[in-house]
């Protein structure tokens, strides 16, 4: 009733192809956007913004770029934590070398360079496929933390091998170091994550995006009809590391403001993305955002009710949060194999036909 | 009104709500799980059950009772900073992370926040530097100290030379494990020894090729700044190489019982530096009575007694003095973190107060100051005697050599001011 098509008239070619067809979700849209930026930035505190907001943002947007490569063109990769870990540094080199330089340019900067990093690691996807590739993958994410804890060049020789972000204004407002309000490291986030949704929407949408989707399917028939493997592949690279490259930086300089390498983005960072997009579900936008809620929010909500309600020991609560949350991902995979979007997609499905189901 | 301003004012309503709670805050900041769990839990549990016994003993400090916020944080850095910003609004008087990581993502948070942190052995080394860093505590001993006590150490076994001689350092391949290596590297350039690095990657589980290239390298010396599972591996590995343990020589977080009792007799002779005494002190028998027999013992309450469980009681000890010291200093008893900060710049731990509160020497004396919040770095040396199962202390306190590490301190203290706009200087 609510939910349909019908009566929603297009006239235009531009109407036609929108990314919200529906009335209903374009309103969703627009409410979830306006509460997001109009609504959340005046009541978030310090405790919503560092435990929530702020690190769902940032997993989001290394979601989507995960999903990028391996959803839409399905190139299995596990090395995010190491592409992550590029972008980290990227900008820390760029913030400490060039302080004048905004932020905002400096955290684009660093996906870029990520992206190029990327694609230069994408290269041997030419010639393997599969676990082959993510094996290839793998060696990058070792490759390149080992580089980061190594060369001390990287981490301006300081005698800890930990990177501090420095402050850094926008606007006369402090987003990185100490003294940064809760709402500003929100709202910085919420502006990358914005921007990336948005491009990576409009990418996989466009004759881009279905050129990864035709490799993902079957290469050699993309192959056949036109679609050069080459680019397909490396550009996806690229894009996709663009975005975990971003993610990277804002990890390091708006969340954590000081980071190791080996600990924050080690081998169970990469997984940790990939698990996000397996159960949001892989190839699709709102999955990432889903995936990386749930894994976000879930050990925070767990331990909130295990010590803070329960009043349980905390060793206790910290293990019980690997069993739930390993056992909520079987229980995930095993009923909807298609993850968290192909939930959304059922209820959709099913609200066209509410209440008149036949 | 800039935003720094709003910061203050916003601080400031902060801390005068908190100090309308009615208790004395401390948050701990364990971690009872994970590859690190071993040396987490009984630090925890001492620190606990101190805290625990002065409740019960004494209804608290200054006759307000202390109320524990237990957090895990699993030495993972992202899970410190959520116990920290959830703990933070509670009045938290005190945070002690025990965990290096965990440590430079909260210099940055408390200087904002005005809540002071101490880091007791561990921890950044020039926040020594109580002019750069207001706010921050290593009393009463550093890595840098432990680097030069542990050279000390071997000079006076080698009769005042180490020319010639190779030592090798392994080390957690973290901001905690490469600590000692800006002091290790300028007292061999002073004593003459070549060293030999070796990192070994979180958790520290695998370390075959580490002690293989010790076994090929035959260095005379070998110390080590390892923690959690990373230990007791080093050690099996050390006696299977058949590396002559009393060469060998961890730092004081690679030396508790849990260390060493896997390797059995093979660990006979390891030596680690202390920087508390192992002993059985009055005070464990007020902990027995008031906490452990009122079944309120922290975890399963097997750990009394273990070099950890000291360190952790230690550490709630110089907690408890310091609160006593700012109720003290301000005539007030229920304190705000600024107090507290106070009173800790104002600690001073003698020999009497150590023996008085049921724990002679268990530590060195030390006071501290405006421009020294490091302490003494005294430290001692023990060896494992795997037949009695005991470490018996071979050496009293050694002093390090401050020519040495004062330089380094003043010199890593003004990069980070540099960095962060910091005008040093007494709050």
């Amino acid at each position: 009733m609510l939910y349909r098509e019908a009566g929603d008239f297009k006239t235009t070619y531009v109407d036609d192809s929108q990314t919200f067809p529906i009335k209903f979700d374009r309103a969703g849209f627009w409410v979830t956007m306006a509460v997001a930026w109009l609504v959340i930035p005046f009541v978030i505190n310090d405790y919503w913004a560092s435990s929530l907001l702020v690190p769902f943002l940032i997993y989001a947007i290394a979601a989507l770029g995960l999903n990028i490569l391996t959803g839409y063109c399905g190139q299995v990769s596990l090395g995010t934590g190491g592409f992550m870990a590029v972008g980290a540094y990227a900008c820390y080199k760029l913030m400490t070398a060039f302080p004048d330089v905004s932020i905002l340019i400096h955290v684009v900067l660093a996906g870029g360079i990520t992206a190029a990093v990327g694609a230069a690691f994408g290269l041997p996807s030419l010639r393997i496929k599969g676990f082959y590739l993510a094996v290839a993958t793998l060696a990058a994410q070792f490759f390149l933390v080992w580089l980061f804890n190594k060369v001390a060049w990287f981490y301006n020789y300081s005698a800890s091998g930990q990177i501090n972000a420095p402050e850094r204004l926008v606007a006369g407002v402090a987003v990185t170091g100490p003294n940064t309000p809760a709402w500003a490291q929100y709202l910085i986030c919420l502006f990358f994550v914005t921007l990336c949704a948005l491009v990576a929407r409009n990418l996989t949408r466009g004759s881009t995006g279905r050129k990864w989707m035709a490799i993902r399917d079957m290469d050699i028939a993309a192959e056949i009809i036109g679609v050069n493997p080459l680019r397909a592949k490396l550009t996806a690279f690229a894009v996709s590391s663009f975005f975990v490259g971003v993610s990277g930086a804002l990890f390091f300089a708006v969340y954590l403001g000081a980071v190791e390498v080996g600990e924050a983005f080690g081998i169970q960072k990469s997984f940790l993305v990939l698990f996000m997009i397996i159960i949001g579900g892989l190839g699709s936008i709102f999955g990432s955002f889903a995936g990386a809620a749930f894994l976000v929010i879930m050990p925070v909500a767990l331990k909130w009710l295990g010590v803070d309600v329960l009043g349980w020991p905390t060793d206790l609560v910290a293990h019980f949060q690997l069993v739930i949350v390993g056992a909520l991902i079987m229980f995930f995979l095993i009923k909807e194999p298609h993850g968290l979007a192909a939930i959304w997609r059922h209820i959709k499905e099913k609200l066209r036909l509410w209440p008149f189901p036949y | 009104m800039n935003i720094k301003t709003l910061i203050a004012a916003a601080v400031a309503g902060t801390m005068t709500a908190g100090s309308a709670v009615a208790d004395l805050v401390i948050p701990d900041l364990s971690y009872r799980t994970g590859p690190y769990a071993a040396g987490g839990t009984p630090v925890s549990d001492g620190y606990q059950d101190y805290f625990n016994m002065l409740n019960a003993r004494d209804g608290g400090i200054g006759g307000v009772p202390i109320r524990i916020v237990e957090c895990e944080t699993g030495y993972n850095t992202e899970k410190g900073v959520e116990c920290y910003e959830s703990t933070k609004g509670e009045g938290a008087l005190i945070y002690q992370p025990l965990s290096t990581g965990i440590t430079y993502q909260l210099i940055p948070k408390v200087t904002a926040d005005n809540i002071p942190l101490h880091t007791m052995g561990y921890g950044r080394t020039s926040a020594a530097n109580g002019e750069v860093f207001n706010w921050v505590f290593n009393y009463p001993a550093n890595y840098w100290d432990a680097a030069s006590v542990a050279v000390n150490y071997l000079l006076d076994e080698n009769g005042g030379s180490l020319d010639g001689k190779t030592i090798a350092l392994v080390y957690h391949n973290s901001a905690y494990g490469k600590e000692p290596i800006r002091t290790l590297e300028a007292l061999s350039e002073m004593h003459g020894y070549d060293l030999s690095l070796i990192a070994v990657d979180h958790p520290g589980q695998e370390q075959k090729s580490q002690w293989l290239q010790i076994r090929r390298e035959r260095p005379d010396y070998v110390l080590m700044w390892g923690w959690g599972v990373m230990n007791q591996v080093a050690v099996q590995e050390a006696a299977n190489i058949n590396f002559p343990m009393e060469n060998f020589i961890g730092n004081w977080w690679a030396g508790s019982e849990h260390d060493v009792l896997p390797a059995g007799d093979a660990a006979t002779g390891y030596k680690s530096l202390a920087m508390t005494r192992s002993a059985d002190y009055p005070v464990f028998g007020h902990i027995t009575e008031y906490v452990h027999d009122a079944g309120n013992a922290a975890g399963d309450g097997s750990n009394m007694g273990t070099v950890l469980y000291t360190r952790g009681m230690y550490a709630a000890m110089l907690a408890a003095e310091a609160i006593a010291k700012a109720q003290e200093i301000h005539g007030v008893a229920e304190i705000t973190p600024a107090m507290m900060r106070d009173g800790m710049e104002a600690l001073d731990i003698t020999a009497e107060r150590m023996a008085e509160l049921g724990m002679p020497d268990i530590g060195p004396a030390f006071s501290v100051s405006c421009e020294d919040h490091g302490g003494t770095g005294l430290g001692l040396v023990q060896q494992w005697d795997a037949a009695a199962g005991v470490w018996n202390p071979l050496t009293d306190f050694i002093a390090p050599d401050n020519s040495v590490t004062d330089p380094l301190i003043a010199e890593d203290s003004a990069a980070f001011a540099a960095e962060n706009n910091i005008e040093a200087g007494c709050l």
